[in-house]
């Protein structure tokens, strides 16, 4: 080897740089992510839509909600199964899902999501 | 060859990449193969591949020096001497490097030549062109940044820096369609850049006569690649989602050496296209032009000092040549030179002799 020692030092450094997330979750109990929902959110049994829906694009929904009602004052939402929802984050979704830090931040905290929901809307308090 | 067979040649090779996992996730469920053991191999094969290739160019001697001198070498005092352009010590060229590796100071030089017919006769013009080394920044950069944003998917709990590049990245808040519903979530400037970055220098390839010239299916194929690989993760994110917890799940699964099969197939078919393109980008790494990653840290006309006016640079593969001198000669042929009349360097005796020699040969 030519310049080996330099050439060895650099190799070992970018290499264990790329091997870094192997090193970083060796060292953590990373455990998954498990909402819980409220006894009132069992008992309604459905979302306003497919819960694999809501499982992948919520926020989507709640994008749509958010200008309809807001810009163009339509306040009710009719789900697939015909039911009527009155369009409102505070008081339709977060009725059931009232345990933000058991739901919402399951979730979002495990793949560093940070809505904006709540830099206006007051978050649920919840009992401890 | 021509390079509407090289574009061709390229494109069918990346449709058949993203068509693989497509029908084997798709169709046959290969979850296992396409979720664990492909990932795994693609790793192996990056790692070793990318150990094996620099090791083999460290062994390679590099007996001169060849640095490309962009500037003028140290010399005499009244000169003044350019010691990054031209380094003359290892300072200089830590410098160099550096710029070299974070700015790309060698394309920013690029000029493009222009050869002109005015009404006084033909004309050659070097002109400003940034172009190249605009969107070569940008793709680089963007592409680290991607790459980093993604260890909110490798990491438990995720780092500041993750969640930092994050906030700034989607400061625009703004969503990828102008349309309701579409406004979540929000799109990230460097995905647009890298994107727009890869075109541009795709449609400069082709565009250009001598780039175009020049290319080959090994210019081309990286680039649809990457392309593809945007393209999936811009779809997964904005259009089709997958479950992103389950992924995460997976990847650190990964990490820790014990994926667990079952949330495999929870995941949509678009998470296994995604991850196939890229565990063909990293596996077919260390076998292409991508080596540039480790060899711009040793490229010979970069990290070499310009030093050979005042340090002796030997070539180490230089075997022992066998000479024979003229003073061997002499030992060898004395007496019969001597005999001959035929003038002697060193006397047999005396050194009397030799200088009667030497005056005898100048005559």
């Amino acid at each position: 080897m030519y310049d080996g020692g330099k050439i060895i030092a650099g190799l070992i450094i970018g290499i264990g740089l790329l091997l870094a997330p192997f090193f970083y979750n060796a060292g953590t109990a990373a455990k998954a992510p498990d909402p819980q929902l409220t006894p009132k959110a069992k008992e309604a049994k459905e979302c306003v839509t497919t819960a694999l829906y809501m499982k992948s694009s919520h926020f989507s929904l709640l994008d749509e909600w958010r200008h309809t009602a807001v810009r163009e004052n339509e306040r009710y939402f009719k789900s697939p199964n015909g039911k009527i929802y009155y369009k409102s984050l505070q008081l339709t979704c977060l009725d059931c899902h009232s345990n933000k830090s058991k739901f919402c931040d399951q979730c979002h905290n495990y793949l560093n999501v940070v809505p904006y929901c709540w830099d206006c809307h007051i978050a649920p308090e919840e009992k401890k | 060859m021509n390079f509407i067979l090289g574009i061709l040649i390229s494109s069918i090779a990346v449709t058949i990449i993203v068509l693989i996992p497509l029908l084997g996730v798709g169709a046959w469920n290969l979850y296992t193969l396409f979720g664990i053991i492909i990932p795994y191999a693609a790793m192996a094969t990056f790692f070793i591949g990318i150990v094996v290739k620099v090791i083999g160019w460290g062994r390679s001697p590099v007996p001169f020096r060849i640095p490309t001198t962009a500037g003028q070498q140290w010399s005499l005092p009244w000169i003044k001497p350019s010691p990054i352009d031209n380094p003359k010590t290892t300072m200089g060229v830590v410098v160099r490097m550096i710029f070299e590796v974070l700015t790309f100071r060698s394309l920013f030089r690029n000029t493009r030549l222009e050869y002109r017919r005015t009404e006084g006769g033909p004309k050659l013009d070097y002109e400003w062109e940034k172009w190249l080394w605009l969107a070569a920044l940008v793709f680089h950069y963007c592409f680290l940044v991607i790459f980093l944003r993604h260890f909110r998917f490798f990491l438990e709990p995720v780092p500041g820096f993750v969640s930092l590049l994050e906030s700034l990245d989607g400061f625009m808040q703004m969503g990828v369609l102008p349309i309701i519903g579409f406004g979540l979530p929000g799109v990230y400037l460097t995905d647009m850049l890298l994107m727009a970055a890869l075109t541009y220098l795709f449609l400069r390839r082709i565009y250009i006569h001598q780039t175009r010239y020049i290319s080959l299916p090994a210019d081309y194929f990286p680039l649809f690649l990457l392309l593809a690989l945007g393209t999936t993760g811009l779809l997964m994110r904005h259009f089709l989602r997958v479950d992103i917890t389950a992924v995460k799940e997976l990847a650190i699964g990964l990490f820790k050496f014990s994926p667990d099969p079952k949330i495999l197939s929870g995941i949509g078919v678009l998470f296994y296209i995604h991850l196939f393109i890229v565990c063909v980008l990293i596996a077919y790494f260390p076998f292409s032009k991508l080596m540039h990653f480790a060899g711009i840290f040793l490229s010979p006309t970069r990290n070499l000092s310009n030093n050979s006016r005042f340090v002796r640079h030997v070539n180490p593969w230089n075997y022992p040549v066998k000479t024979h001198t003229y003073e061997e000669y002499e030992d060898e042929f004395r007496e019969p030179m001597i005999e001959a009349g035929l003038p002697v360097e060193k006397g047999a005796e005396s050194t009397g002799e030799t200088e009667e020699a030497e005056s005898g040969e100048k005559e």
